[in-house]
């Protein structure tokens, strides 16, 4: 058996080519796969100095007070500790408010709406809505949330404002997680007696879990980060205390490492905490997504063997 | 697991038959094998002048098909006669394709199932379904035996505990699982995920059980295992097979029927069917002429 394997094999000529072209061929590839890893080394470049020189520049303003104190003496000493706060709250409450509304337009659009144009064209309008410019936003939740509806300039006309820039990605981010979930297991579930709604609840939502998250990771480090869209509906330069209520105005890093920048009279010292605050904004983008990657692992972990 | 199977066929008169050693109708005395079943029932489910369509295409057309209870009935025909259509119709799974229309009834014992007055959750759970592929839950193992009791409303944890170790222990799998009931189903091997299947489909009690081409993805040891699972579990159930492979639905089935593009050729004892086909057609396909 094997011998007339290897003959038959062995009776087969070679496929030839011609040296030159083989030559180029490997060239081809050379290059290619150079550029690859060029294009790659350039991105952990950019994204690597990002981090030395906000690192190199913030960590000397960071101590202890710092995090816990509020700014004194116009701006030049003291912490940031309210803006962190504002900052905290500002994303959960917009996470809180896009999440669920989020994910409830993606299992709609993804599980129960009829197939067609409105359909399609619901989902283009989604992704449009994610290429809005974010000071349309603010501009948007000036005149609803803080004007019209009344909530004045505080942290819950910020968070509303800051979920509907973050409604788009978790929505794409859900859409896509939804429509991975094989149909085998929709069938499995609906062919035991589960209705849809049953099956949507305890088999596809927990299976797309892990990529919703995803969605959520990504928009909470574009709210956290966000200046635009609370410029005019949540954030103060200076606030004393802290917030006791939604309906409070807030400090948040990124309007206030703006406010150091632009304002005040002393730049050599507020530039040191704007670069200070910026430090503290990437950590915390960066603490929030742990937990999130934290969760999606654990899932990942559950589910998928 | 290969005694029983012998043993099957000895006593189903099979153990010198090989489908592919019939070349046409043999010398076989005809009415020693009468159509009607040697246990003779009233038929579990019924089709009565089924036609089915996919928007304009008419995939079944005409179908009388009766499946008595505590026998399994295995469908055969070439890919894309309407077969696995045909199974669909009776837990109504195709109601998940838009645009598909059905004419003609079907009934679970005696009442049609087809209507809007019958609620396609409620009929599922009386007819369960085992697919072609193993489609676990991306849950533990226990949970997805679980899930078809919670589902319908099972509360007591301790009656969901003795109902899935039950269903394991039916479904062959208990003892191969036992130890990591918390672990992950997809974990296990295409054959094991394929009896949780079947165990989870076990749980929620069903008095039909839907089997859609349950092989086509496992190895033979797997295949082995399956059908012995089916033998054992057509003593409380009523079963339908649907299968490419004709050796299976000679060991595994009570009655064959033969369906080619949309048609049921013919329907009878699977030994005469084999030994004795009546129609030309099925003839040809089970000497391996076509399909």
């Amino acid at each position: 058996m094997m011998n007339t394997h290897e003959s038959a094999i062995a009776s087969v000529p070679p496929v030839r080519q011609p040296a030159r072209g083989r030559k180029k061929r490997g060239l081809t590839q050379k290059i290619g796969f150079a550029a690859l890893a060029a294009c790659m080394a350039a991105n952990i470049f950019f994204l690597g100095a990002i981090i030395f020189f906000i690192g190199l520049k913030g960590l000397g303003a960071i101590n202890w007070a710092f995090l816990t104190q509020a700014p004194r003496d116009a701006m030049t000493a003291g912490g940031v500790a309210p803006a962190i706060v504002g900052t905290l709250y500002l994303t959960l409450g917009a996470i809180m408010f896009a999440l669920p509304l989020g994910v409830a337009s993606a299992v709609y659009l993804t599980e129960y709406s009829p197939k067609g144009w409105i359909v399609n064209l619901l989902r283009v309008s989604v992704n449009n809505l994610a290429g809005v410019p974010s000071v349309v936003f603010g501009l948007f939740g000036l005149t609803v949330f803080v004007k019209y509806m009344g909530f004045g300039v505080s942290i819950i006309s910020g968070s509303l404002t800051l979920g509907i820039l973050a409604l788009p990605v978790i929505i794409s981010a859900s859409q896509e997680a939804l429509v991975a979930v094989p149909q085998s297991i929709r069938e499995a579930s609906l062919a035991l007696g589960a209705t849809q709604w049953e099956t949507i609840r305890k088999v596809v939502l927990p299976a797309a879990l892990p990529g919703i998250l995803t969605g959520v990771i990504l928009s909470v480090g574009r709210v956290a980060g966000e200046t635009a869209p609370i410029l005019f509906t949540a954030a103060a330069f200076y606030v004393k205390g802290y917030p006791d209520s939604p309906f409070s105005e807030v400090m948040a890093l990124p309007y206030h490492i703006y406010a150091l920048m632009t304002e005040g009279t002393h730049p050599e010292e507020q530039t040191r905490i704007a670069y200070g605050s910026s430090l503290i904004l990437l950590a915390l983008v960066l603490s929030v997504s742990m937990i999130a990657i934290f969760i999606r692992q654990r899932q990942r972990k559950t589910y998928h063997a | 697991m290969h005694d029983t199977m012998v043993d099957y066929e000895k006593q189903m008169g099979l153990e010198n038959f090989h489908p592919s050693l019939v070349k046409g109708p043999v010398g076989i005395n005809m009415n020693s094998l009468g159509e009607a079943d040697l246990f003779g029932s009233e038929p579990k489910i019924d089709a009565r002048g089924v036609n089915f369509y996919y928007g304009s295409k008419k995939a079944l057309n005409n179908i009388n098909l009766g499946f008595l209870p505590r026998r399994v009935t295995a469908i055969i025909g070439p890919s894309g006669c309407g077969k696995s259509t045909f199974i669909r119709l009776l837990n109504r799974m195709h109601e998940l394709v838009p645009g598909t229309r059905l004419e003609g009834e079907i009934l679970l014992d005696g009442l049609d199932i087809t209507g809007p007055a019958c609620d396609a959750a409620e009929l599922r759970k009386r007819v369960g379904m085992v697919f072609q592929k193993p489609n676990p839950f991306p849950k533990t193992i226990f949970e997805n035996v679980a899930y078809g009791l919670e589902v319908n409303g099972v509360t007591d944890k301790e009656l969901i505990r003795g109902k899935v170790i039950d269903s394991l222990k039916k479904a062959a799998l208990w003892g191969e699982v036992k130890d990591r009931l918390k672990d992950s189903a997809l974990g296990l091997s295409g054959g094991q995920q394929q009896r949780l299947c079947i165990a989870r489909c076990l749980a929620v009690e069903p008095e039909v059980i839907l089997f859609d081409e349950p092989c086509a993805s496992l190895d033979p040891i797997s295949t082995g295992k399956i059908e012995e699972l089916i033998l054992e579990l057509k003593k409380e159930y009523t079963i339908i097979i649907v299968t490419h492979n004709m050796q299976q639905a000679a060991r595994v089935s009570d009655r064959t029927a033969f369906f080619l593009m949309g048609e049921l050729i013919e329907e009878g004892r699977t030994e005469r069917i084999f030994k004795a086909p009546r129609d030309k057609r099925t003839e040809d396909y089970i000497t391996g002429r076509f399909g």
